[in-house]
């Protein structure tokens, strides 16, 4: 319904880590296909061959440029689906309870046969998350892969998330983050992750790992020798070398 | 709360069948679901030994794939001129009467009147099969235009390459240095180690002009100024040498730095290593204090001995390498302007190598035995490993960067030990156990052997008695005397040009010649229409095979169509490019899991047909009736030698691994497998395999050789010399005048770097222009994909932010680009991250219009273009009369990124320059919606 | 935001179809029989053919009722009541004034109430979405109820209350462009929050996930541009409040007020033709656009 549960019994989403993530699209593709093929309509494609191809996808990969005040500039690939937020106002907003977020997990979803189309949970979402299916006419976005991550046709190492499961740098991890214990919980206690957003109040529950500092190590000031403590010369020519190759090799 | 009861459990599919995925030549396994029998999903197989259950963009999309309008639905014969893309469809058997009726007398008369090229299929062990049995000398496949410097120069120096022949050893290595990658062919392996060596906090760095996929998430980038890696790895190599931080013992031990060089400049051997009777390398004993075989049990090699014997000393390779790299020609000052590091950072970087080399260093507790019969108790882990593909091979100074490269690794001891750079089988194998190439043409008759290999002198040359080339793309010739992989990209032009000879027919298989694949397209094309005074066309006949409507097809006077990979078996085998691990050997099969709903063949069943057709030794059976069925037939009955055939898993009663008789139900175990074989290295085998008595007899064991093949790592490679010997004058096969003070000047034995920007006109022409593979895209074929055409609809050039400024450029804007072969007006974007004198774009998104089956004003036709346009294959002409190929004077590698360019603001023309005449579409247009879902 | 003519045109035209509901639900004018059958034709004809048009932009039109079960936390579900209660009572209401001459005033203050309400509501269903920083303000409920009961007054004749209410309307309208400019900005979200790399360096967006066009870049990421908007501002502006004004001080006509009426409403399409064109969705800080 469109009242957001007061609280969820588990907090299912994704952590993306933006240290790792190598813009391959994998997850993209994976996703397409995996909810082509499942939950609700197929996730359409119009003029596929042509001028204009536009599709539906409920994840999709940004790349940014980030420029530091000092040094170079640095490319940073970024990932986007529906974050489940608990405060989600693609929920409250809608006028036929189509869209719900799951009280058992928190799974934020668009029941296909109610929705009306009116596109306004889309508008209410900050962050893109939502896409209308121009030929289903139905609001479609990320379900988590609801239909895997309990699926018991599935052996169990296989009820995660197709974006998940394909990601080949391993920079997607899913699990549940009202458990402070669970995978996710810890990396992002560990790496900081952060909300996108915050200030759209939103409290998205899935998490971005920031990237590591880069270009570190020609940094730090000083002469090369302080700066490169491991190149000492054992000799400046070609005689002293050898020279030095030979004490060298008596001590092996 | 009132939710909808949903189903959590929905059925999956009806049935999974386990294959290989096509969509590059990484090879991952796949699950491929089937609902009603169609395919209904496609994911990664998770105990497959590549991809381990990952799967990239490219192959989750196969789907789309199978499903592409662009298939190829039946035979086809042009009707219309050539180019114009007017065919008519035919029945098999008129498609292959017609082949025999044109390749019969050929064989007949001159077999070395086909040329039979085939672009980057995985059955080269069969293709070539095919080649040598028909008799034609013409026979390769792409490596000379992709990374035959990189294959090259890893086998020459190491006995193994990057490519996909080698990997670091993720689970140790702790600096991972990576050298032009945007891909490469392990492309799911790379992404899944930088992804378990970030998860470690271990550190990366990316060396590229470019810093977007692996060098965006690199800790530290070096846009490197294109060209200059080696310059730059050798000023690495002078800091390493300068401060001791080699491994001595390793290079001792393992490499050829301890062997002696002929020091006597008058005879035909100087620069020669000394050798035994035999032929064994000499090394001087330590403990001896005597010259002896490398190999021989206890040998203890002196790495700074000299040898004096009639006056002349003879002194070891690394007395020569210390003389050439402790120069300052090589100090970072010395380098910085011109690789565009700063000597700082130069500094910073081998600082960090040496630290991680040697003060991280660590040991396994694993024993194991060298070939000299030394027992070591541990194993020493040198936790910083490198990986290199196409960024520095493909340009003219390739093969001496790679060498470089690989010099680089190995006086840090860190190649074939934990944490460094590791091998697949069936390598390391030495340069020696390759075949050699053979050209030798009897018309009726096979060619005398493999028509690619590794020379070792002037003698191996594939030259005819009167010294002219023997093959058509003149490799193994004086002009690039290493060229192993043949010159694929020298084909068309040489068969225009007559030079060095006619040919009557062009087979191909699998290459988008007249587009992405070839230099200077637009010429290309004008090659393949031109006609004689007669009104014949110069390339008589042209048969191509491919699966789709691609660029190429046009071009062909047959076309044989060939079906997807999910509706044909492949054989990914030990004798070709398998999927082996560092751990194991691995290969894997393709099979049928889908039946083709066209009059399609796979490619592989045709030769099968037309081989026996033609009556070729290998294809027939004694009383002349077809040997194999089809290619699995071929895959499971054919043997290459005793007891070894193109699968190594499951032999015999089903039991045997490598060695074993025919098995007639291999390919049933294979599919119950999960469509791959696996047989792991066992432990302490599994490291210093060169060396390891342990792997030694394991890989004969499996039959990837006959005998052990312990050899030492060639810092110093003596073929080379033997070339340059030749160009100063010894010996009877002699190099035409013309070459011999490149050969002189290129062919060094221990790695240089020159420049090739002033060949290219670097002086008018400034800037640098280069491509990438997106890695959601497979060169030409990901456009007709609907799903991956989103991803990438149009390339961007994209420019550093100084060229945008410097020409009043903003996003969107238009450029006319200019190199000293042609212009081409295109869309621009901003790009920070980038070397600032480099402008890129995403390699073959630009299409041919009516090609692919789509739209004439579809994006990759109208804002999409090709760089190919501007490069050509001979370089731009010097003054002294001749033209040189533009290509890497070692090896023919294809000099694609050498490729110099200058830009200026362009008004917005209404679709990318040059615009090309549209192509008939053979198969129609494609549907305007997609919804593809198969169950209900 | 995408301008979608459906949802210009429903907003507008339900505004004064409403606002003159209001105005007739309060005895103003006071008309029967006839009189008030034309009033209520012309109220109804754009209440209820706007709200008819907002149908156009749904995906799924006969799922339609589905709309009016999320009134708690819904007011696109809250719109659909007060409209069709609004409607409702206002028929009741208008069958006494029309075919019996009674003013059922109870009925007619409730339907005015709702009438209000649903204009209220309408523009709640914008102010709501703080995704839109331009929408996200106290501003646009008084924007279109002070338009609404502008428009309202006109059409019921109350031309001295029509001016001064127009005025207002101009001067909450400048003043919602005004604070509107800033908004994006004041809302604090900017690509920095958006990817959270704001701490490592300026961001500044790349290539975008397709090269395609798609549903989000439709719909969120359409610009005009500055001068072509300041531009749109004046004739909206001059159309909705400046020429009627000057009609209406001129001496009283039938022709001019009717000519007033056509200029308001061109002009208060184009300023909700600008609402959505201006408005700038956070979406497209993603895609690089504002
Ligand atoms: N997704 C995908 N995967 C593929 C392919 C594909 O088309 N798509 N193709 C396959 C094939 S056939 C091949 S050969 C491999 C090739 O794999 P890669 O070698 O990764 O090929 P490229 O994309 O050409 O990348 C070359 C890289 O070198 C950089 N570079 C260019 N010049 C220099 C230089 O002078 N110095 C340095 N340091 N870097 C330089 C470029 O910026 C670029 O990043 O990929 C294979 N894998
Ligand atoms: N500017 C520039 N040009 C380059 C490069 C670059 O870096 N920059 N890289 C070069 C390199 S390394 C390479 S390898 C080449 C690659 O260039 P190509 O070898 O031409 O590569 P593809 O576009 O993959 O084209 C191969 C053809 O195979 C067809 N094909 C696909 N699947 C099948 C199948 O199952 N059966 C058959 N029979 N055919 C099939 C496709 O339809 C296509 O026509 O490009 C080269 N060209
Ligand atoms: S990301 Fe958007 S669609 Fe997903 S829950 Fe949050 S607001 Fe809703
Ligand atoms: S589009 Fe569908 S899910 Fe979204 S608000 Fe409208 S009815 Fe609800
Ligand atoms: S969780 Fe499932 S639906 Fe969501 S982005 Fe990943 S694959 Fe797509
Ligand atoms: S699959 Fe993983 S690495 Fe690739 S784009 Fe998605 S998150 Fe990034
Ligand atoms: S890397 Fe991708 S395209 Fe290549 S084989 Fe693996 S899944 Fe297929
Ligand atoms: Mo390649």
């Amino acid at each position: 319904m469109t009242q957001l549960p007061q609280t969820t019994a588990r907090k299912l989403g994704l952590v993306i880590d933006l240290d790792t993530c190598v813009g391959c699209h994998a997850c993209v593709i994976s996703c397409k296909g995996w909810n082509t093929e499942n939950y609700g309509a197929p996730l359409s494609d119009t003029d596929p061959y042509g001028a204009d191809p536009s599709g539906t996808f409920l994840n999709r990969v940004h790349s940014y440029e980030v420029q530091p005040e000092q040094g170079t500039a640095q490319l940073i690939h970024f990932p986007k689906s529906c974050l489940h937020c608990e405060d989600a106002p693609c929920v409250t907003v809608c006028p036929t309870g189509a869209s719900y977020k799951r009280v058992e997990d928190g799974i934020v979803l668009v029941n296909e046969s109610d929705c009306i189309g009116c596109g306004l949970c889309a508008w209410a979402c900050p962050y893109g998350a939502r896409e209308m299916d121009a030929v289903e006419k139905v609001m479609k976005k990320c379900t988590l892969c609801v239909d895997r991550i309990y699926n018991e046709n599935l052996p169990e190492v296989d009820r995660e998330p197709a974006c998940v499961r394909t990601c080949p740098s391993n920079a997607r991890h899913f699990g549940d983050f009202a458990d402070p214990d669970s995978n996710v919980s810890k990396l992002v206690a560990e790496r900081g992750g952060i909300d996108l957003m915050p200030e759209q109040g939103t409290k998205p529950v899935n998490k971005y790992l920031p990237p590591r500092p880069k270009d570190t190590l020609s940094e730090g000031a000083g002469d090369i020798d302080i700066l490169a403590p491991y190149l000492e010369p054992v000799a400046q020519e070609a005689k002293g070398f050898l020279g030095w190759l030979d004490k060298t090799l008596e001590k092996l | 709360m009132n939710q909808p009861k949903l189903d959590l459990s929905p059925k999956v599919s009806d049935e999974i069948r386990k294959t290989t995925c096509y969509m590059c030549a990484c090879r991952c396994g796949i699950n491929v679901h089937l609902k009603d029998g169609k395919v209904a999903y496609i994911e990664g197989n998770r105990d497959h030994p590549v991809n381990k259950g990952v799967l990239c963009a490219k192959g989750s999309a196969g789907i789309m794939q199978v499903n592409a309008p662009s298939r190829l639905q039946a035979p086809l014969k042009r009707v219309g001129p050539r180019g114009s893309g007017e065919f008519q469809e035919i029945s098999w058997d008129e498609a292959l009467n017609l082949a025999t009726e044109w390749l019969e007398p050929i064989r007949k008369d001159d077999p070395s009147k086909l040329a039979f090229f085939t672009g980057r299929d995985q059955s080269q062990s069969f293709t070539s099969f095919w080649a040598q049995n028909f008799g034609t000398p013409n026979y390769a496949a792409h490596g000379g235009f992709c990374s035959v410097n990189m294959a090259a120069a890893g086998i020459y120096t190491m006995g193994g390459a990057f490519w996909e022949f080698g990997q670091p050893d993720w689970d140790h290595t702790k600096l991972f240095m990576l050298f032009g990658v945007a891909e490469d062919h392990d492309s799911n392996p790379i992404k899944m180690g930088i992804g378990k060596i970030k998860a470690r906090g271990a550190r990366v760095i990316g060396v590229n002009p470019i810093r977007t996929g692996y060098n965006a998430v690199a800790d530290d980038w070096i846009g490197i100024t294109p060209g200059t890696d080696g310059l730059f790895i050798l000023s690495l190599i002078h800091c390493l040498m300068k401060a001791g931080k080699i491994d001595v013992d390793y290079l001792a031990r393992y490499t050829n730095a301890s062997c002696l060089v002929n020091g006597d400049e008058g005879s035909a051997e100087f620069g020669l290593l000394l050798r035994d009777d035999a032929g064994k390398e000499l090394v001087m004993d330590r403990a001896t204090g005597k010259l002896t075989p490398f190999d021989q049990k206890g040998v203890k090699p002196d790495l700074t001995a000299t040898h004096e014997a009639d006056g002349i000393t003879h002194r070891t390779v690394m007395h020569h390498m210390a003389d050439r790299y402790l120069s300052n020609d090589y100090a970072p000052e010395a380098v910085a302007e011109r690789t565009g590091i700063s000597a700082r950072r130069i500094r910073a970087i081998a600082n960090e190598i040496a630290r991680v080399a040697f003060e991280e260093a660590f040991e396994l507790d694993v024993e194991w035995t060298d070939f000299r019969g030394e027992t070591h108790a541990k194993m020493q882990g040198r936790p910083v490993s490198f990986h290199s593909m196409r960024g520095i091979s493909a340009h003219a100074n390739g093969f001496q960067t790679c060498r470089a490269l690989h010099v680089l690794q190995i006086i840090l001891g860190s190649v074939e030990v934990p944490g460094g750079f590791r091998f697949k089988p069936p390598y390391p194998k030495p340069a020696t156990v390759h075949p050699k190439p053979h050209c030798k043409v009897t018309p009726g008759a096979p060619l005398d052997g493999p028509h690619l290999g590794f020379v070792h002198g002037p003698d191996d040359l594939a030259l005819k008695d009167d010294g002219s080339p023997a093959r058509i793309d003149k490799a193994f010739t004086w002009e690039n005397p290493m060229s192993a992989h043949g010159l694929m990209h020298m084909v068309i032009s040489n068969a225009h040009a007559g030079d060095p000879y006619k040919i009557d027919t062009l087979f191909m298989y699998m290459a988008n010649m007249s587009w992405n694949s070839s230099m200077n397209t637009g010429g290309v094309m004008e090659m393949l229409t031109d006609k004689d005074e007669n009104g014949d066309y110069v390339i008589p006949r042209i048969i191509y095979s491919d699966a789709y409507s691609s660029e190429m097809v046009a071009y062909a006077d047959l076309i044989l169509p060939d079906t997807t990979y999910l509706e044909r078996h492949d054989c990914i085998s030990l004798l070709d490019r398998p999927i082996c691990e560092a751990d194991a050997a691995a290969d894997a099969i393709r099979w049928p899991v889908i039946e083709p709903d066209r009059d399609v063949r796979g490619f592989q069943s045709v030769l099968c047909e037309l081989g026996a057709k033609l009556n070729l030794p290998g294809f027939v059976n004694e009383d002349g009736s077809q040997k194999y069925a089809d290619y699995g037939d071929y895959i499971v009955n054919h043997i290459r030698k005793p007891g070894i055939g193109p699968l190594a898993g499951f032999r015999g009663d089903g039991t045997k691994t490598g060695r074993g008789d025919v098995n007639p139900d291999q390919l049933d175990k294979y599919i119950e497998n999960g469509g791959f074989f696996v047989e792991h290295i066992p432990e302490g085998a599994n490291y210093y395999k060169p060396w390891n008595t342990a792997y030694q007899d394991w890989a004969v064991g499996m039959g990837l050789f006959d005998s052990p093949q312990p050899y030492l790592f060639s810092l110093y490679v003596e073929p080379m010399r033997k070339f340059q010997l030749a160009a100063e004058g010894h010996g009877d096969r002699q190099p035409p005048d013309h070459l011999r003070e490149r050969i002189k000047a290129t062919m060094d034995p221990l790695p240089i770097w020159y420049d090739p920007a002033p060949d290219n006109k670097v002086d008018d022409f400034p800037i640098t222009a280069l491509t990438q593979r997106p890695m959601a895209m497979y060169h030409s074929w990901g456009s007709q994909n609907a799903w991956l055409r989103q991803l990438h609809g149009h390339n961007p050039l994209y420019l550093p932010t100084k060229l945008m400024k410097e020409n009043n450029l903003t996003d969107g804007d238009w450029a006319k680009v200019t190199s000293p072969h042609g212009e081409t007006t295109v869309p621009v974007m901003e790009m920070a991250a980038l070397n600032e004198n480099t402008i890129w774009t995403w390699n073959a998104i630009g299409k041919r219009k009516g090609a692919w089956a789509l739209d004439n004003d579809a994006p990759e036709a109208t804002r999409g273009f090709l760089l190919n346009h501007l490069i050509h294959e001979l370089l731009p002409p010097k003054g002294d009369g001749l033209r040189w190929a533009n290509s890497d004077p070692i090896t023919g590698q294809a000099a694609w990124f050498d490729l110099k360019v200058r830009l200026e603001k362009a008004t917005a023309p209404n679709e990318s320059q040059p615009v090309m005449q549209p192509i008939k579409s053979p198969v129609g247009q494609g549907p305007e919606t997609l919804s593809w879902k198969v169950g209900k | 935001m995408h301008p979608a003519p459906s949802v210009i045109f429903f907003s507008v035209f339900s505004g004064v179809g409403f606002g003159l509901l209001t105005f007739l639900g309060f005895g103003v004018p006071h008309v029967f029989g006839w009189n008030a059958f034309v009033f209520f034709v012309i109220a109804y004809l754009c209440a209820v053919g706007g709200l008819v048009a907002s149908t156009f932009h749904l995906g799924h039109p006969e799922r339609a009722l589905k709309a009016f079960t999320q009134w708690r936390s819904s007011w696109l579900s809250r719109e659909g009541w007060c409209a069709v209660l609004a409607l409702c009572f206002m028929a009741i209401y208008g069958i006494g004034l029309v075919f019996f001459d009674v003013r059922w005033g109870f009925f007619g203050v409730i339907g005015a109430v709702f009438s209000i309400a649903t204009v209220y509501t309408t523009s709640m269903i914008y102010t709501q979405l703080e995704s839109v920083p331009r929408w996200h303000s106290p501003g646009t409920p008084a924007m279109f109820l002070s338009f609404s009961v502008a428009a309202g007054a006109l059409l019921a004749g109350e031309i001295h209350a029509a001016m001064a209410l127009i005025a207002i309307a101009a001067l909450l309208q400048i003043a919602l462009w005004v604070v509107g400019d800033g908004a994006l900005e004041a809302s604090g979200t900017s690509l920095a929050t958006a990817t959270g790399l704001g701490q490592n360096g300026s961001v500044r967006a790349f290539e975008p996930p397709h090269t395609g066009t798609n549903y989000l870049l439709k719909e969120f990421a359409f610009v005009v541009g500055r001068k072509h908007s300041l531009k749109l501002r004046v004739i909206s502006i001059v159309l909705f409040a400046v020429i009627p004004i000057a009609l209406l001080i001129a001496p009283f006509s039938h022709w001019l007020v009717l000519l007033a009426v056509i200029s308001h409403v061109a002009g208060a399409l184009a300023s909700r033709w600008l609402f959505f064109a201006e408005a700038e969705h956070v979406v497209g800080l993603y895609y690089g656009k504002r």
